[in-house]
């Protein structure tokens, strides 16, 4: 990976980047979503995009503090991110974070941070329909089943549910879809700050259900765009001992694959 | 003569005693959703008619799922058309007449063709209604569907919702009684029938019977209509049915924005941009005699509008509750639970109102009393409940309302989501991580 230019050092070369990446809490700080914020830095940097990062000057976009009510901390944190946003002029953010995205997107504006927003679901269909990335021969997943976990925040939240599935179907595998899936898809647990505390009491748990829908039909890959429900079905498919057969990757991860940019299988 | 004026009597007292109770209690219903925060609805109108005619009138959420969509249209179906022939049955009750558009009209061929065929649609309507009602009772009472068993519905939502379905089966068989007997009554006298599809067919079965036997059926079935039809007006305000004239309110007035997109409390950005200005941020605020801002939802008078109109238009059918991964997964959060505690609770302060001379008296209740921290923590935000409901309620809304009011009003938090605070206004991200360390990531 070649060194990654912040937001900071290009504004102090004259640079303008053509569009900033926004990392995330997860994507910066949790090894498993490290993982993907590298596959998508990879993708980034092979395709030569003009792009940087904010660094030290991300700060977390108040997500859980205001699903879980706490509208003090988020706003505080809203304020604290739009101001630097404004400052460096971003016109254009793309986040591998659901969360991130809705509230970026829908929260922000009336705020005072006005941006176009996508989420690298969106980013990489565009980068597929312009031609620029492209899987020869489907890299090597011919044969392989992939279940595409749908997320709660770019699903219901947003309506987006084509461009993940298009940016799957380059890879020539064999796609299957759960029972419920799309508009009707079931939440992986962790939204509503649930990540961040224990669950009230019931008798099971919301990934291990949602990692059964998924065991149903007989995936080889569950493919996910989430950080955050990379670690409830991981820690599903984990509880279910099935991590030897079943593996849960991220889009970037499977893209990159594909380029031969990294090797997950 | 003296037993027509009687009838006549009878009639348009209970026409006028009902339509002005019905009032009354829609009136007080309208005072009760005014009760809450005024939302915003002004915008977009050409987008809320679609949303109101597609959803509402046109049923398009129902199909979701076919076969209760199916049956559902068929009582939706009869109830609508059978508001024509409720026209006329009002003129002959307060005139005491008899079918009178039929006989003064029934010379104009085009008119008596249309009059045939609209009532035959209506019998049509009705044998479907019946099959359909019959299958809403057996999968409540026999098939127990898990979305009809769920702990809330115990005692009289249960009943609430049997209720309505044999109401339906009584007004269907008065309808079919007045329309057979009248029918073959009319045959004896006139060689030949209406011509309506399903009585028509029925008549010539009854046409022996003597012609006292036939009126008083006839009358029966008439009467026991019109009171069933005055009686329904009565309970409906009462009962989980409602959604039959507020499903078109409540898709009108319903956001239009993403569903993921939450609002911004506007009391906290005040304070925030005092706080950031350093002109303001030390000086005492002016208006110190101003009501104190609320944050949050502690009772129904800190929803909005749109919520306490949610909760009068939920039927109670669960959809939502089915959906929710928390229920799924034998948490106490259910999202219809939640309509129908704060419909309860926005009863409750209604008739706390009525009985103090107007004003509201505080009862040292509020709609926590109702709902349970534990069920508002069980919640994802996933928006399955919203998605879910056909005609367009918001349990999200609520629930988010009563979070807010117990962390920034009560400071009543899991200790969990306190750290996760403290990390976030410390150190900018959730966890305990310093930020000078945001680029870690790149080494590896």
């Amino acid at each position: 990976m070649e060194k990654i230019k912040t937001l900071a050092e290009m504004t102090a070369n004259g640079e303008k980047p053509e569009i900033l990446f926004w990392v995330g809490c997860a994507g910066s700080f949790d090894a498993r979503a490290i993982k993907i914020t590298r596959a998508f830095t990879k993708i980034l940097q092979h395709l030569k995009i003009n792009f940087a990062v904010l660094g030290k000057e991300e700060g977390c976009t108040g997500d859980p503090a205001k699903r879980a009510g706490n509208e003090f901390a988020y706003q505080m944190a809203a304020h604290t991110n739009i101001e630097i946003l404004n400052a460096y002029e971003v016109k254009r953010i793309v986040t591998t974070c659901p969360h991130c995205f809705n509230i970026l997107k829908n929260e922000y504006p009336e705020l005072g941070g006005n941006y176009e927003v996508v989420h690298h679901s969106q980013y990489l269909q565009e980068l597929i329909d312009a031609g620029k990335i492209t899987i020869a021969g489907g890299g090597s997943f011919k044969g392989k089943r992939i279940t595409f976990h749908d997320s709660c925040y770019m699903g219901r939240a947003n309506d987006v549910y084509e461009a993940p599935r298009e940016v799957l179907a380059i890879l020539d595998a064999e796609l299957v879809e759960m029972k419920k899936s799309k508009k009707n898809g079931m939440c992986c647990g962790a939204g509503g700050a649930q990540m961040f505390k224990e669950d009230e009491p019931g008798d099971a748990r919301i990934n291990t259900v949602r990692t059964e829908q998924a065991l149903e039909v007989n995936p080889d890959i569950i493919a996910s765009s989430c950080p955050f429900c990379m670690t409830m079905m991981s820690d599903g498919i984990t509880s279910k001992g099935k991590q030897q057969d079943v593996k849960v990757f991220d889009l970037a991860e499977l893209i990159a694959h594909g380029q031969g940019l990294e090797s997950i299988l | 003569m003296v037993f027509k004026i009687l009838q006549i009597a009878t009639f348009n007292i209970l026409m006028i005693g009902t339509f002005y109770l019905a009032f009354k209690k829609a009136k007080k219903i309208y005072q009760n959703i005014k009760l809450g925060r005024e939302s915003k609805s002004d915008d977009n109108t050409g987008e809320r008619i679609k949303n109101m005619l597609l959803i509402a009138f046109g049923q398009q959420k129902m199909f979701q799922n076919m076969i209760p969509a199916l049956l559902h249209l068929c009582l939706y179906i009869a109830f609508v058309i059978t508001q024509i022939e409720l026209i006329e049955i009002f003129m002959d009750g307060a005139f005491r007449s008899h079918r009178i558009l039929y006989h003064t009209f029934h010379e104009n061929s085009i008119f008596n063709f249309i009059y045939t065929t609209t009532i035959s649609f209506i019998e049509i309507g009705s044998v479907l209604a019946f099959i359909a009602t019959i299958a809403f009772l057996s999968r409540r009472n026999l098939l127990k569907l898990p979305r009809f068993t769920k702990p809330e519905m115990i005692g009289w939502p249960t009943k609430d919702a049997n209720l309505i379905l044999i109401f339906e089966i009584y007004l269907i068989t008065c309808i079919f009684s007045m329309n057979i007997a009248d029918q073959a009554m009319y045959m004896n006298e006139n060689g030949h029938g209406y011509g309506f599809l399903v009585s028509g067919f029925l008549a010539p079965m009854f046409q022996n019977l003597p012609n006292t036997v036939l009126e008083i059926w006839k009358r029966l079935g008439w009467w026991g209509h019109i009171i069933g039809v005055f009686g329904f007006m009565l309970y409906l305000p009462h009962s989980k049915h409602l959604h039959i004239l507020l499903a078109f309110p409540n898709t009108y007035l319903a956001k239009l924005t993403p569903k993921g997109q939450l609002s911004n409390l506007e009391a906290v950005t005040k304070e925030i941009k005092i706080m950031m200005n350093p002109d303001t941020a030390f000086v005492a605020p002016a208006e110190a005699d101003a009501a104190p801002v609320k944050f949050g939802a502690k009772d129904v008078f800190d929803l909005s509008q749109k919520s306490l109109l949610d909760a009068y238009t939920c039927t109670e059918c669960g959809r939502c509750t089915s959906a929710c991964p928390a229920n799924q997964t034998g948490k106490k959060l259910s999202p219809r639970k939640i309509m129908m505690d704060t419909r309860d609770r926005l009863e409750e302060v209604g008739r706390n109102i009525d009985a103090n001379a107007g004003k509201f008296v505080d009862d040292s209740r509020s709609l926590l009393d109702y709902i349970s921290v534990e069920e508002l923590r069980a919640c994802t935000t996933c928006n399955a409940c919203v998605q879910e409901c056909p005609v367009l309620i918001n349990p999200l809304d609520i629930i988010m309302e009563l979070r807010r009011h117990l962390i920034l009003e009560e400071s009543n938090s899991p200790d969990e989501w306190n750290g996760m605070f403290a990390n976030i206004e410390n150190n900018s991200a959730p966890w305990q991580f310093s930020q000078q360390d945001r680029l870690k990531w790149e080494e590896n």
